[in-house]
């Protein structure tokens, strides 16, 4: 029989309701999160069957509530927060920064903030600059967080699942381009370990590095490559912190050149991050520097070429990733 | 705690009346002291970073926590000591936590700004003003959610009311009608400025903008503060929702121990009034006495015993071993 197939939406609200089903302190805060399932109709029908205590529409408050939900998680609940826009975790910085990634350790242990936050990352859905953004780096600078990039429906149900289990804040970024991906996905209860990477594509030639929507594009420009006699290798780390170094570091030394691919902007961001760990890791078996394609250092532009112009595409990393295998 | 006078009792109240002000006054005697032995042992260069005394405040923090069980929650400040003493932290952990020891509190890795303490239901001190608005909401959400019937007391300064977070929550509080009491310690200074100059409008017309039940109360006299926190505790408790009490009060120190030179914001003549007419322990010294709950004599025998116990508090703390340098790694995540 073949495997079943949602979409990533659907995957992302299946890990919610199981994980609410099995445990009573499991709740959703968030705006528009009851009744409007969200924007993007990810939580339909969550309300309907668990109520309005455990799925909590709240204000236009995104510092307030991610504030409750860190006291709610040191007390008894585990809640999930919902951010519509990945644009506005600014809002919530205090909180998410200095509240619920310290809180455990300042007290030497004895609190826990059990909690996640789920927003959304990914451009090109003629959104602009506020409505736009992949902040992933920001939450991965801080000690205490830890930063869940699914990339696929299956990865999807069960890094939401294992996050919803941790005992420790963690943020899950959802590409809002990728809701409508379809994906198999097993019916039953699973979780992928946080800080465990994915080879998505073995390959001999090059390594994509590619987190959350890139990842997409990595499989693309493997396709293309391989077209042109290039085997690609496509590794997703799945998660930016904690993060699988060794697997990163093997890849590289197989294939001795890399690309790494993020959404968010390159400069101070999760490319050079990963690059770095990768130079670290295995500069004496690369052939070439460590490439970062990333979200240009511009506000994302409205009017769709300059917005398709930011981010890294199927052809471009394409062409990349070609010039580094034929220069050798 | 029990009342080391034997003399039958006087006056007009009841036997527990009079031993619930005598552990009034021995807690507010406990946070004075051990602020002075803080500024002793900071000048005497024994304790690291920033130490914000509560001295003159102290009606505030034992007047509300009276009203509270151990198993309520508080949310404190930088200039936390109080509160966390009069929620039934010990003196001991506590300087042991701010010189950074092992023993302390938090292993010597939070220090005199972020007390916490499970055990009291002191979810933490806050080294961000205003930043712990959301946590004691949090925790009187998860309070209603899991049916219990604990209340969270969220201890902050009138700084605090520049924050935005702090009206956020407040209006998520009236709405879900959640059991946390906003105490606003109004000691007349945001750090180094008249408030004033910070303030506009009305403190408590902030709280009644959202419906709250809210009102101000002597913050110098700590039977009033516990009389006022008693009622709205109970009616936090019992499901009315959340309320909102503005504490007037004075900072006796500067904002921190080094701010010594102040009086370019404020004078030490009006300093020297409420150390003299408005001093929390002896407004209710006095009545004590007049009572006869207690004389001269046995008030004295309260102080003794208190700074023999901050004496040796502090002796723990400076034998006690700092935490070995694999601990820095550790409680990062759980």
């Amino acid at each position: 029989m073949p495997e079943r197939e949602i979409t990533f939406a659907q995957a992302v609200r299946e890990a919610l309701a199981e994980e609410m089903r099995r445990d009573a302190r499991v709740c959703i805060i968030g705006e528009d999160v009851a009744e409007a399932g969200t924007p993007f109709k990810v939580l339909s029908g969550l309300v309907e069957e668990f109520g309005a205590q455990r799925v909590v529409d709240t204000p236009i408050s995104e510092a307030g509530f991610t504030g409750v939900a860190v006291g709610a998680a040191m007390t008894g609940l585990r809640p999930v927060v919902d951010i519509m826009f990945g644009d506005f975790i600014t809002l919530t910085m205090d909180q998410m920064a200095n509240q619920a990634a310290k809180a455990h350790y300042m007290s030497g242990g004895h609190w826990k903030v059990p909690m996640v936050m789920r927003t959304t990352l990914g451009a090109t859905r003629r959104s602009a600059a506020q409505h736009s953004q992949s902040l992933h780096a920001w939450f991965s600078h801080v000690p205490g967080l830890k930063v869940v990039l699914p990339s696929t429906p299956y990865d999807a149900k069960g890094l939401l699942k294992a996050a919803i289990r941790d005992e420790n804040p963690v943020v899950f970024f959802e590409d809002k381009m990728m809701y409508k991906l379809k994906g198999p996905v097993p019916e039953d209860d699973y979780t992928i370990p946080l800080g465990v990477a994915d080879v998505k594509r073995a390959g001999d030639d090059i390594t994509l590095v590619a987190t959350s929507s890139m990842v997409q594009v990595a499989l693309g420009a493997a396709i293309l490559l391989e077209k042109e006699g290039i085997s690609a290798e496509v590794v997703d780390p799945r998660t930016t912190w904690p993060l699988d170094e060794k697997t990163l570091i093997d890849s590289a030394k197989k294939t001795s050149r890399v690309i790494v691919l993020d959404e968010g902007y390159g400069r101070y961001g999760v490319t050079a991050e990963l690059a770095a760990v990768i130079a670290e890791g295995a500069f004496y078996d690369l052939d070439a520097p460590v490439r970062r394609m990333g979200a240009m250092h511009v506000p994302i532009p409205f009017s769709p070429p300059l917005e398709d112009a930011t981010v890294p595409t199927e052809q471009t990393v394409f062409d990349a990733a070609r010039r580094m295998c034929k220069a050798a | 705690m029990t009342t080391t006078t034997s003399k039958p009792e006087v006056g007009h109240g009841t036997a527990a009346e009079k031993e619930k002000w005598l552990r009034a006054y021995r807690q507010m005697v406990s946070i004075r002291l051990f602020e002075e032995q803080v500024n002793e042992v900071y000048t005497r260069a024994l304790m690291p970073g920033l130490a914000h005394l509560y001295s003159g405040e102290e009606a505030v923090a034992v007047g509300i926590c009276e009203a509270l069980r151990i198993d309520d929650y508080i949310t404190s400040t930088h200039r936390g000591h109080g509160h966390c003493l009069a929620k039934g932290a010990s003196p001991d952990r506590m300087f042991a936590e701010l010189l950074g020891k092992e023993a302390g509190y938090c292993r010597g890795k939070g220090g005199s700004m972020h007390i916490a303490d499970p055990a009291t239901g002191n979810l933490g001190a806050n080294a961000i003003v205003g930043g712990s608005v959301g946590i004691a909401t949090g925790a009187a959400f998860a309070a209603k959610n899991l049916g219990t019937d604990r209340v969270a007391i969220c201890f902050f300064g009138e700084g605090a009311l520049g924050q935005g977070s702090l009206y956020e929550v407040m209006n998520l509080a009236q709405l879900w009608k959640l059991p946390v009491i906003y105490v606003c310690e109004n000691n007349l200074y945001n750090e180094y400025t008249r408030y004033q100059e910070t303030t506009a409008g009305t403190i408590l017309g902030r709280a009644t903008a959202f419906g709250i039940e809210a009102m101000s109360v002597d913050g110098q006299d700590v039977r009033a503060v516990n009389e006022v926190a008693a009622r709205l505790v109970n009616r936090a408790r019992a499901g009315v929702g959340p309320a909102f009490l503005q504490c007037d009060t004075y900072r006796y120190s500067g904002h921190h121990v080094g701010d010594i030179n102040r009086e370019y914001y404020r004078s030490k003549q009006e300093e020297q009034l409420w150390k003299t007419d408005r001093d929390p322990i002896l407004v209710l010294a006095k009545w004590l006495i007049e009572l006869s709950y207690a004389d001269a004599a046995s008030l004295d025998r309260i102080t003794a015993e208190v700074r023999a116990t901050m004496e040796s508090a502090v002796k723990f703390a400076i034998a006690a071993p700092y935490p070995n340098v694999d601990e820095v790694e550790k409680h990062v995540y759980a």
